[in-house]
């Protein structure tokens, strides 16, 4: 019975994460919006645009090559496996065993060269400079995230997601400063993978700063609407994994009966529109940082997650 | 089967002697690289049954003046087999697929010598035959690495690596020295037997760094490698960036794991991994920066062979810590990743010679758009990009997770300071694994993507068949690694328990697991997820989205439109080289490479154009071309000094020395 219990909730949770992803980043959108004093476009407007865009037929440049092609739905399959193994609303679900930190970090990768070779498979300059500056950021924002995960690992033991969010929820770890400066460097990591402010800008387009729209600037019908909709999904499980290890509370147990599946779901719905809310906030406060900037930002976290990692070998339980 | 290997290294230096006159003739050349393929399919076949059989040993009937020279083929000596056979059997193929009509025999002779040499190095028992096989290797590879000495550059990078081989070479024989102390007995079973302590291993695992870890290019010994692996012809390259790296670390893991014994404290450990470390962000970066194909991926290298040094220190600090099951996950990274890396580096060595082949240019700036001209080379390029890139599920992903796992686990060796530097080697680590994906987009994007940046370019021709083959063997290889890295665990067991005394947690064929019950990585699932999200999207696309594209001319972001002398549009229009490097170059490459920019700008009225100079240098390369050889010369302008003394201080300065010399037997015999 067990066996059925966590494929359906691996079920429930894949069809939860594919819908959520538009609706959050429309959330996203509409938060920053209200902030700023305009009205916003309504919540469900990405999904309005993905739909509108898998109707329109691409325009491809007469020298792409299959790389265009493929790309896209790589990139997309990457992010939604990725997204597939972070778990929501339970634990214990059918794939968590395979959902392993370092092979999140590996899904996201290889979406990431996924787009770069599709901005750089036209030769245009602006997809070559996008996907430089990407492949950059990822090499310093890299560290950042295991350093992090050192701390997470040597707290449960384990690199696995969905052990580490059962061994912080159960485990009454209490408050560490360890994990919460292992909090902050995967925010700014998060930050970054997700090209949101003050790194580069989400909603901008021809600015010279820009990253991740230089590398798609190619991509049309639904081609864009892919990746688009796979830079929502990144969103989402960036989200759902920062909700699942450092906000654990209401998550049901591994094996628990469904009805626990509707707390679960009720608080995984209070916590991602928390941390959508969070999000926009940070956004609207501060301005974006200069390209070259940006590795102080990161080096920064990257302290922050060192810091944390040292602090528990100084903690006497370990040593 | 020791026989049949020992039979094959005698035949491959026969092959090496009959190969001055085989080469004058139209299939000679064919006939000699044929002959080494088959020779890789041999040591791949030596290497499984070595791990399945169990050790054997055999003592030839001539050798060393003092004895026989000894042969033995254990488990470590089997694993390293593997790496070594399907690295020249790849290469083989591929000269052989290239080779029409006759060679040089200079570039021909020593190819063979050269296999048998690193052959012989890891059969070898006792120090003389591993030195006498190491040497073979150094000096038929030297030969090679010269062959084109026409050009400066090539004769620069060939006397520095005969440089740096001889100090290796030296700092080998006094680690045998160092080692067997006064017995002199260079047999390993007689090393065996009087395992060194404290400063005595200190001081052989010292030596045997700088000697193997200056063949291997462990930081900051690698300044020659990036000169030397591309100076050779492209076969070569890659055996000597796939193999003849692996043959040294398997020099470093024989001493550091069998030889000194397995009562060693841990912290001997911390100077492979500070160094594997260093190595792995230079080479990662330098990567980065590097603007032709095959210096490209011999920086690589060096990343790789840091990370499996990694390895290997962690495997050693576990040991002495008496974490058995730790040293075990830690020697099954760094194994796996020599057999991963020696497949995608190969392949992605050949790649750069079909290309050279094909559009005439290492270049990164003189290529382009090779996509459309040569596909084939372009999708197997592909398989060992992503591999480099240790993306999933291909092989290089499989062994830098058993790695990142060891290197996560390292805290529970205990010392708080050892704690400290690990979690600084995690993020370093984590660090060059990234800078690696940034490099190997550079390299293919770069060489494969875009427009064509030549006419050569444009008109590249792709080989066909033995050649093309040899390409997608690794390829295929590095896919089926990367699926089935578990069956490689299992079949390095014997070799994992004889190096620290464990093995590998187990977790079946399908996947690879960090401790019992701890983390799992499972290629082949992740693989299926990973194809099924792909088929969800291609399905949904295709019910809700109009089928075919519309074509149309690239958008040029503002530039205005190539004149017609541009056949392949504005040149300044796409990335090229070095600006895709700027933004590693800037935000990394100043404080560890001392890379500048510099804008020269023309004064008001002046009519010459501004200019952009950026560049680099290895701190290392600017030591050992400043300050080393000007002690040479003081050192050499004070010995000149001896040739004008009279014959009075001649014999004086004889005199003294006896003096001297007596002085000091009595001294040592009141002692």
């Amino acid at each position: 019975m067990a066996v059925v219990w966590s494929v359906l909730a691996q079920l429930l949770h894949i069809a939860l994460m594919l819908a959520a992803a538009p609706v959050l980043t429309g959330v996203v959108r509409w938060l920053k919006a209200r902030m700023m004093g305009r009205r916003g476009a309504h919540p469900l407007q990405p999904l309005r645009d993905l739909l509108k865009l898998l109707r329109k037929k691409p325009v491809m440049a007469e020298n792409a090559s299959a790389v265009s092609l493929a790309a896209p739905y790589l990139a997309a399959g990457a992010a939604m496996a990725a997204a597939v193994l972070v778990p929501s609303f339970a634990r214990g679900m059918a794939f968590a065993p395979l959902s392993d930190l370092i092979l999140v970090a590996g899904l996201l990768a290889l979406g990431r060269v996924a787009m770069a070779l599709a901005g750089m498979d036209v030769g245009t300059p602006f997809g070559g400079l996008g996907a430089s500056r990407e492949m950059s950021f990822a090499a310093l924002a890299e560290p950042a995230l295991i350093v992090a995960v050192l701390s997470l690992a040597i707290l449960a033991g384990t690199t696995n997601l969905d052990a580490i969010a059962g061994a912080f929820r159960d485990s009454a770890l209490g408050l560490r400063v360890s994990l919460g400066l292992a909090m902050v460097a995967l925010f700014a990591v998060a930050v970054t993978e997700n090209a949101r402010i003050p790194v580069d800008n989400p909603s901008t387009h021809l600015e010279l700063t820009m990253v991740h729209e230089a590398m798609i600037l190619e991509a049309s019908g639904r081609h864009l609407a892919l990746w688009e909709y796979a830079a929502s999904l990144r969103l989402l499980l960036w989200l759902a994994f920062l909700a699942a290890i450092f906000l654990p509370l209401g998550q049901a147990p591994a094996g628990a009966a469904p009805q626990w599946w509707v707390v679960g779901l009720a608080a995984w719905a209070v916590k991602m529109g928390g941390l959508a809310l969070g999000l926009a906030a940070f956004e609207s406060a501060i301005a974006k940082m200069r390209v070259f900037r940006v590795p102080e930002f990161l080096g920064a976290a990257l302290l922050l997650g060192l810091l944390g990692a040292v602090l528990l070998f100084v903690s006497t339980g370990l040593t | 089967m020791l026989t049949a290997l020992a039979l094959l290294v005698g035949l491959l230096a026969a092959l090496g002697a009959v190969a001055v006159p085989l080469a004058g003739r139209p299939s000679g050349a064919r006939l000699v690289f044929g002959a080494t393929a088959l020779a890789g399919l041999g040591l791949v076949a030596g290497g499984v049954a070595g791990l399945l059989d169990g050790p054997s040993a055999l003592n030839l009937p001539f050798g060393p003046p003092w004895g026989p020279a000894r042969l033995a083929l254990d488990p470590l000596s089997a694993w390293f087999l593997l790496p070594l056979g399907l690295s020249v059997g790849c290469a083989g193929l591929f000269a052989f697929g290239g080779a029409h009509g006759p060679v040089a025999p200079r570039e021909l002779a020593p190819w063979p010598v050269f296999v048998a040499g690193m052959v012989l190095t890891i059969l070898a028992a006792d120090g003389f035959t591993l030195l006498l096989g190491f040497e073979a290797m150094s000096v038929a590879s030297w030969a090679l690495v010269a062959h084109d000495h026409a050009q400066a550059e090539n004769r620069r990078a060939a006397r520095m690596y005969l440089g740096f081989a001889g100090f290796g070479g030296l700092c080998l024989v006094l680690a045998f020295g160092v080692l067997a102390g006064g017995a002199g007995d260079v047999a390993f079973a007689a090393l065996r037997d009087t395992p060194p302590e404290g400063a005595r291993a200190a001081a052989v695992l010292a030596l045997v760094l700088a000697g193997a870890g200056s063949k291997a290019g462990i930081a900051p010994l690698h300044v020659w490698l990036p000169l030397a692996h591309p100076a050779a012809p492209s076969h070569v390259s890659a055996v000597m960036s796939g193999a003849m790296t692996k043959v040294a670390l398997y020099v470093l893991a024989r001493f550091a794991f069998d030889l000194m014994g397995p009562a060693q404290p841990f912290w001997l450990g911390a100077p492979l991994i500070a160094l594997g470390a260093a190595s792995a962000v230079i080479g990662a970066l330098r990567a980065n920066l590097e603007e032709d194909t095959k210096v490209l991926l011999a920086c690589s290298t060096i990343e790789n062979i840091g990370l499996i040094a990694m390895g290997l220190g962690l495997a050693l600090a576990f040991r002495g810590a008496d974490l058995p099951a730790l040293a075990a996950l830690a020697a099954a990274a760094a194994l796996l990743h020599t057999l991963n890396h020696a497949v995608f580096k190969t392949l992605l060595f050949l790649v750069a010679g079909e290309v050279l082949h094909g559009a005439l240019s290492r270049r990164l700036d003189r290529l382009g758009g090779l996509i459309h001209r040569m596909p084939v080379t372009a999708w197997a390029a592909l398989a060992g990009v992503a591999a480099a890139a240790s993306l999933p599920p291909l092989s290089g992903f499989a062994s830098e997770w058993l790695l990142l796992q060891a290197l996560l686990a390292a805290w529970r060796v205990g010392d708080i300071a050892f704690q400290m530097g690990v979690a600084a080697a995690t993020a370093l680590a984590a660090l060059a694994a990234a800078l690696a994906a940034a490099a190997m987009v550079r390299f293919w994007g770069l060489v494969f993507l875009g427009r064509s940046r030549t006419p050569r370019a444009a008109g590249a021709e792709e080989s066909t068949g033995a050649a093309q083959y040899a390409l997608l063997l690794p390829a295929g290889l590095t896919v089926l690694l990367g699926l089935l890295p578990g069956v490689m665990l299992d079949l390095a067991e014997p070799a994992l328990r004889l190096m620290v005394g464990s093995t590998a947690p187990q977790a079946g064929w399908f996947a690879i697991g960090a401790a019992e019950g701890g983390a799992r990585y499972w290629p082949v699932p992740v693989a299926l997820l990973v194809a099924g999200a792909v088929g969800l999207a291609v399905w949904v696309v295709r019910r809700r989205a109009p089928a075919g594209v519309v074509v149309g001319p690239a958008w040029d972001c503002g530039f205005i439109t190539a004149p017609p002398h541009f056949p392949f549009g504005d040149p300044a229009g796409q990335p090229s080289a070095a600006g895709f490097g700027q933004p590693l170059r800037r935000m990394l490459g100043a404080g560890l490479l001392g890379a500048h920019e510099r804008v020269t700008m023309p004064a008001p009225g002046e009519t010459r154009a501004a200019v952009l100079q950026a560049g680099f240098a290895d701190p290392v390369l600017s030591a050992l071309e400043g300050p080393v050889p000007r002690w040479r010369d003081a050192v050499a302008a004070q010995a000149e000094r001896l040739r004008g003394l009279s014959i009075r201080q001649c014999l004086g300065l004889t005199f003294g020395a006896v003096v001297l010399m007596l002085a000091l037997l009595a001294w040592l015999g009141a002692h």
